[in-house]
């Protein structure tokens, strides 16, 4: 078992990790900072899904018989920002934390003291937001796209909600530093980039995303700020501002954010499907080329949010085609995963049910995005549940899904226990099947008419919306499951082999070392042929 | 004359069941050729995607079924890449959406075109209302739409009124648009405070109210179809953002021109004195008289 004799120094001088709260609050880490990263974004998750509840509850009926629909704005916005912030991204950054090093042959992240405040800088950040729901004035209620001037009427919840998205920016920059560093810096001698598995490639994308764009965001909520406090008149009309001003600053953060939230579980997915299909990825390397090109085209599509705002016909027309061609390289994807299970040998253990039901569904949520992107009739579309519909489908059997792919796929290698497949597959098909129940009818919603952001709606819209809301409750109270499986794996369980998936083909370094892996892996650096 | 006319705006209101032409699953296809016009490419794209879902997730479908390693299936490890086939499944999906892209490009030309209008409407939004200023020749005309009172009591947080009792639950105005069928009509929108939509789904025509801006947006609602139709707000704009619907109340020609006259006469009437303003700086109270 790799242990501490070949490495020069250890934070104490000890083999063994620290006990107490020590090892928590000063780790360096990656395999702890990862697993406090996971733990913190599935509380998040809970956080975020209440929210949901909360809103589905209200909107199971027509009349308002739960909210005011002040705190419904605020349910609504609150959500968002928990579920983006809180919970999809810093699983993306946990799973990093853990599987990079791994994967690269590294013993650890480049820069450890670094990470430890990428981590605690966000249970400060999201205790300042979360407490914004108990202050007088509540929480911010205008979406969490805080468009000016509604976001600038708010109150006391103004600058706690900035601070917040500031220290959440810094996090992610950080992060984004680290992984970069690592990647290009730690590999072990013989993993050059184009050997370097799929899921560091997708990071090493995102981290340059993120790079970009958190600094953007930053920007443009410090402008919200001064606006606010200091007098200035950024996105005030009268003043000779322009309120469109921000939603393209914000917009240009906004639209790579959303690749930020998707390219880490393509990653994924090109793991875990070879992994259960016996064969290895088709076209990885026009896999790496396709996530480099929707990076770079998510710069040039941010307009397709604003379509209609009263955008010039020539800008209108650029940023449709440059969104459609999206399209193109996140086909190839799909084509290509496709490919890997055609002509395999295909097992259906929890991390391959949810990669597929991740390429099923997805793709669904593409179709939609593609319907977006034709200017005329997103004029019908937008604001509408139709593209709720749309970005919860690429979000939740999207990025969730992988990333509890991700969790069930390398789960044993983080614990060294096996996991109860039965309940396992039980947590998979009751999401699979409600997370449909939910968000298909929100599709005839927005078709029919329903606008977006309303607490109380007109009454032919009752039924798809109580049946959204039965998927609702029942996607929500399957998550229990998801938290049932992890705990008891983490107490305990069938031992786990080093290649965890026996019968099945896992390629990378994570494999070769045992499960649980060691505290410190890689220690020497590993041959990689 | 307002008791007739408002009797007059609860019977045409009552006559219309459903709140757009809609099916309840589906864009509808509306009343004007703009919003025939989106239908009709919202349908090809549709069955454009249906058709590659069919091939694609057949073709996953198969290989879920075909190769599973549980019937002893020998996966093909050569079958690692194929540069011939990645060209073609990189070419046909751009050929695809240059299909989509040509009508597109052709519909919002039209769309965008605001040239040769009718009539104009200065709409504003506030907060939670809309205010619609006639221009051309109904210059002069000028009033506040707010949510209707039966649907505000009934909305209300544990109101105890069943909103299935009340007619047109939220998307009922007191004082709704009128505008006439087969003209082009434009709309010149800005507001107030924040950022507001208009919407009305049949008519194909939404557009953000933005302080600050002017945006322009047109539609001609075809002759024949004249009727109350109705929309909502589509931009979130604060606490009652869902109860500042949209109606319009779409009269022959010859109606709108009555209409029009007896709002006129309306206005004297109640302004009696010269010393007017600019139908902006008329305050709400007395806009309540027209109608």
């Amino acid at each position: 078992m790799a242990h501490a004799h070949d490495t020069a120094h250890h934070d104490d001088h000890h083999g063994e990790p620290d006990t107490g709260i020590k090892r928590w609050l000063f780790a360096t880490n990656h395999k702890d900072i990862g697993t406090m990263y996971l733990v913190f974004s599935l509380i998040m998750f809970f956080i975020g899904g209440a929210m949901a509840m909360v809103i589905r509850a209200e909107l199971f009926k027509p009349g308002l018989q739960l909210v005011d629909p002040g705190f419904f704005n605020q349910m609504t916005t609150m959500h968002a920002l928990v579920m983006i912030f809180g919970a999809v991204m810093p699983s993306f950054v946990g799973l990093a934390n853990w599987m990079i090093p791994l994967q690269v042959g590294a013993p650890d992240m480049a820069l450890p003291r670094m990470n430890n405040l990428s981590f605690w800088i966000l249970p400060f950040a999201f205790t300042i937001l979360l407490s914004t729901l108990f202050i007088p004035g509540g929480a911010p209620a205008g979406g969490w796209t805080m468009y000016p001037p509604l976001f600038l009427q708010g109150g006391n919840f103004v600058a706690l909600a900035i601070f917040a998205v500031h220290l959440m920016g810094a996090s992610s920059i950080m992060g984004a530093i680290n992984v970069i560093v690592t990647i290009m810096n730690m590999r072990a001698p013989g993993m050059n980039l184009l050997k370097m598995p799929l899921f560091c490639w997708s990071w090493l994308i995102t981290a340059y995303l993120l790079i970009a764009v958190m600094p953007v965001l930053a920007g443009a909520v410090t402008m919200l700020l001064t606006d606010h406090y200091f007098g200035t008149s950024f996105f005030n009309a009268a003043g000779g501002g322009d309120p469109v001003m921000f939603e393209h600053v914000f917009w240009f953060f906004g639209h790579p954010e959303v690749y930020i939230m998707i390219l880490p579980a393509f990653g994924i997915i090109s793991e875990i499907l070879p992994t259960f299909s016996r064969k290895p990825l088709f076209g990885a390397t026009s896999m790496i080329y396709a996530i480099a090109s929707i990076a770079f085209l998510s710069f040039i599509v941010w307009g397709h949010h604003m379509f209609v705002d009263g955008m010039p016909l020539a800008a209108q027309v650029f940023f449709m085609m440059s969104t459609m061609l999206i399209a193109v390289p996140t086909g190839v994807k799909v084509f290509n995963w496709t490919a890997t299970m055609w002509k395999g040998s295909l097992s259906f253990e929890p991390p391959m049910l949810f990669a597929i039901s991740f390429l099923f569904l997805f793709t669904i949520g593409g179709f939609s995005g593609v319907m977006l992107a034709i200017v005329p009739v997103d004029f019908q579309y937008n604001q509408t549940y139709f593209v709720v519909a749309h970005f919860h489908y690429v979000l939740v059997p999207g990025a969730i899904f992988a990333i509890m792919a991700a969790v069930y796929y390398w789960l044993p290698k983080w614990t060294g226990h096996m996991y109860s497949m039965g309940l396992a597959k039980a947590h998979f098909w009751l999401s699979t099947i409600f997370v449909n129940v939910l968000f298909f009818p929100q599709h005839f919603l927005g078709l029919a008419g329903m606008p977006r952001r309303i607490p109380d709606y007109a009454v032919q819209f009752t039924d798809w919306n109580m049946v959204s809301s039965i998927g609702a409750f029942g996607f929500g109270l399957s998550q229990i499951l998801f938290v049932i499986v992890v705990v008891q794996c983490a107490r305990g369980g069938k031992k786990a082999s080093a290649t965890v998936w026996d019968g099945a083909t896992p390629t990378g370094l994570e494999w070769t070392i045992p499960s649980p892996a060691p505290y410190h892996s890689f220690a020497v650096a590993p041959e990689v042929k | 004359m307002a008791p007739s006319l408002a009797a007059l705006a609860a019977c045409l209101s009552a006559g219309s069941a459903a709140a757009n032409t809609s099916n309840g699953y589906n864009l509808p296809e509306g009343v004007t050729s703009l919003s025939q016009g989106m239908y009709a490419l919202h349908m090809e794209v549709f069955w454009i995607c249906v058709g590659i879902a069919v091939v694609v997730f057949g073709v996953m479908i198969y290989s879920l079924i075909k190769f599973r390693h549980s019937q002893g299936a020998v996966p093909d490890t050569s079958m690692v890449h194929s540069t011939k086939v990645e060209i073609i499944w990189t070419i046909i999906p751009v050929i695809i959406l240059v299909v989509m892209a040509v009508p597109a490009a052709e519909l919002i030309l039209k769309q965008e075109d605001t040239r040769n209008s009718e009539l104009s409407v200065r709409v504003t939004g506030y907060q939670w209302k809309w205010e619609y200023q006639y221009m051309d020749a109904a210059e002069g005309v000028d009033f506040f739409s707010t949510l209707r009172q039966d649907s505000n009591f009934a909305r209300q947080l544990n109101s105890g009124i069943d909103p299935a009792t009340v007619d047109n639950y939220l998307l009922e105005v007191d004082h709704p648009l009128v505008i006439p069928s087969g003209t082009k009509v434009r709309l010149l929108l800005t507001s107030m405070d924040v950022i507001h939509a208009w919407w009305v789904p049949d008519f194909g025509a939404k557009r953000s109210a933005i302080p600050g801006f002017v945006n322009e947006l047109w539609f001609k609602v075809d002759a024949g179809k004249e009727g109350v139709y109705r929309g909502q707000c589509a931009a979130l704009c604060g606490r009652d953002h869902g109860f500042m619907p949209v109606v319009v109340d779409v009269r022959t020609p010859d109606d709108f021109k009555k209409w029009v006259e007896a709002q006129k006469a309306a206005v004297k009437q109640a302004a009696g004195s010269p010393a007017a303003g600019s139908p902006a700086a008329t305050p709400p109270a007395t806009a309540q008289v027209l109608n």
